[in-house]
């Protein structure tokens, strides 16, 4: 069967791909991009570890075929960052201890990362419903929901001060 | 879990799926939010050898009135209604149900469509389109069609579609402007599918009953409607002694299947306590609660 020739803009660049029509996205970025932010935890669309942003929606990337994405704006957990310094949602979960052994993390970045900006101001009954397709085995999710509200304080302030 | 080999197929317009489709007969399958279909394939229950991707059909999408009826597009996501204004004024037992369906990155992608034609008795959509008295618009080379909700289910992924059919749209009766409702899901955790679950839309004239549907979740092969206990509530007072009648009656029709749910008994008590839940509900709200 012919591969299909895609192009995917993951993280703002432009990469060109040849995929089988089966390949789920999660293995175009882990196994060709070499993007190995995003986790595989159970391959079955419950547990959020593959979680990634694209067109401005949150997705599990193993339910979706990387043929799907053609054209597509992927974010994954690799683009959060820029040269001034972690995200706001990185920065909070570091300083509210929102991980143990890390695995469900770049998941639950890149969830928060966009119910941030579907409900920039949430009361911590939206968060749990808006986190709640990510699992987490190790924490008991308290410190993430402190570290989803804390992300969104330091998000409204940084919109309130003026640009430098 | 990777699915086996198919060849990928992304139509633009529904003439050209519908083509497609003809064209693969039993061997084509079409591909919505993916979010069945594609955990089936990992499994290889489901080994289409030609998918057909919707997806990339805008007209396909959306929610409008059309006089006294609502039209919602087969590929609308469930966040899409659960963000729908048309529907949280004209019909908010929908955005209920879908909210209590999986979590918010399955329903990005989940398709009111794909719910209600998988034919999954554990899917919310299709008790609720039941009860809501819905049809589906059916599209085959053969031409369009429509399809009720009522009696559309005949068992555990089987419909009344057919091979080569494609649903444009699921078009809802506007329900009466004072009407109560209510979706009422027991489930486990977050996400879960329902161990049982009931709907129940009702109109009522001062104390009395003027019409009410009752239909049932994942307590039978099929999506239940619970006719006994509708006719013992039509045109009474809907006092407590009703209610629990019409709970025992819904019990009556349940034949769920033991899982990790729990045993049919479990199921079944837990089916008459979503009935009463989804009545009081209903009936509260009827009354401008
Ligand atoms: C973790 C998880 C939890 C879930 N929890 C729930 C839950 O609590 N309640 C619930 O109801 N569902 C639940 N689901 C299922 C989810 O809602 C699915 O998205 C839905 O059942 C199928 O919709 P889809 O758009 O993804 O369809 P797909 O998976 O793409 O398709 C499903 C079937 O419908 C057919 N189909 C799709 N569109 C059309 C059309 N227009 N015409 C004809 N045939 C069509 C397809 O060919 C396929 O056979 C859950 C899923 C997951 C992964
Ligand atoms: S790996 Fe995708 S949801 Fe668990
Ligand atoms: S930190 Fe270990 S799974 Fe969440």
């Amino acid at each position: 069967m012919a591969k299909h020739a895609i192009t995917l803009n993951v993280n703002g660049q432009a990469m060109d791909v040849a995929v089988d029509s089966r390949e789920l996205l999660i293995h175009t970025l882990r196994d060709r991009l070499r993007l190995t932010g995003a986790h595989i935890g159970c391959e079955t669309s419950h547990c959020g570890a593959c979680t990634v942003d694209i067109d401005g929606a949150s997705v599990k990337s193993c339910t979706m075929l990387a043929v799907q994405c053609q054209g597509a704006d992927i974010r994954t957990v690799e683009g959060l960052a820029t040269a001034d310094g972690l995200h706001a949602v990185q920065e909070a979960f570091t300083q509210e201890h929102g991980l143990q052994c890390g695995f469900c993390t770049p998941g639950m970045l890149m969830r928060a990362y966009r119910f941030l900006q579907e409900n920039p101001d949430p009361t911590d009954d939206e968060i749990r419903h808006g986190m709640a397709g990510n699992l987490c085995r190790c924490t008991g999710y308290q410190n993430i929901i402190n570290a989803v509200r804390v992300a969104g304080e330091k998000l409204r302030q940084g919109e309130a001060e003026p640009a430098e | 879990m990777i699915p086996g080999n198919f060849e990928y197929h992304s139509a633009s317009g529904v003439d050209e799926a519908v083509a497609l489709l003809a064209e693969h007969g039993e061997n084509g399958k079409l591909l919505a939010g993916g979010h069945s279909l594609l955990p089936m394939m990992k499994l290889r229950f489901a080994e289409p050898a030609h998918l057909i991707d919707l997806n990339g059909i805008e007209e396909l999408r959306g929610i409008r009135e059309d006089g006294d009826t609502l039209v919602i597009g087969a590929m609308t996501s469930e966040n899409a209604v659960i963000a729908s204004e048309v529907l949280q004024r004209r019909c908010p037992v929908l955005p209920e149900a879908a909210r209590l369906i999986a979590d918010p990155q399955v329903r990005n992608r989940g398709t009111i469509g794909g719910d209600a034609l998988h034919g999954d008795p554990g899917n919310d959509h299709p008790a609720v389109l039941m009860a809501l008295e819905a049809e589906f618009v059916v599209r085959s080379q053969k031409g369009e069609r429509r399809e009720p909700a009522n009696g559309f289910y005949l068992g555990p992924y089987l419909t009344r579609l057919d091979d080569g059919d494609l649903v444009t749209a699921i078009r809802v009766p506007i329900p009466a402007p004072d009407h109560g409702y209510a979706y009422a899901k027991f489930k486990r955790k977050t996400g879960d599918y329902a161990t049982a679950a009931a709907c129940c839309l009702l109109e009522m004239e001062g104390d009395t009953c003027r019409k009410v549907r009752l239909t049932l979740t994942n307590v039978g092969p099929t999506p239940l409607r619970a006719e006994d206990a509708e006719e013992l509530l039509t045109g009474q007072t809907i006092d407590a002694e009703r209610i629990e009648q019409a709970a025992q009656a819904a019990m009556s029709i349940c034949e769920p299947a033991e899982d990790l749910r729990g045993s049919p008994e479990y199921k079944t008590h837990m089916a008459g306590e979503m009935t009463r839940r989804a009545l009081h509900t209903a009936l509260e709200r009827a009354r401008g609660g």
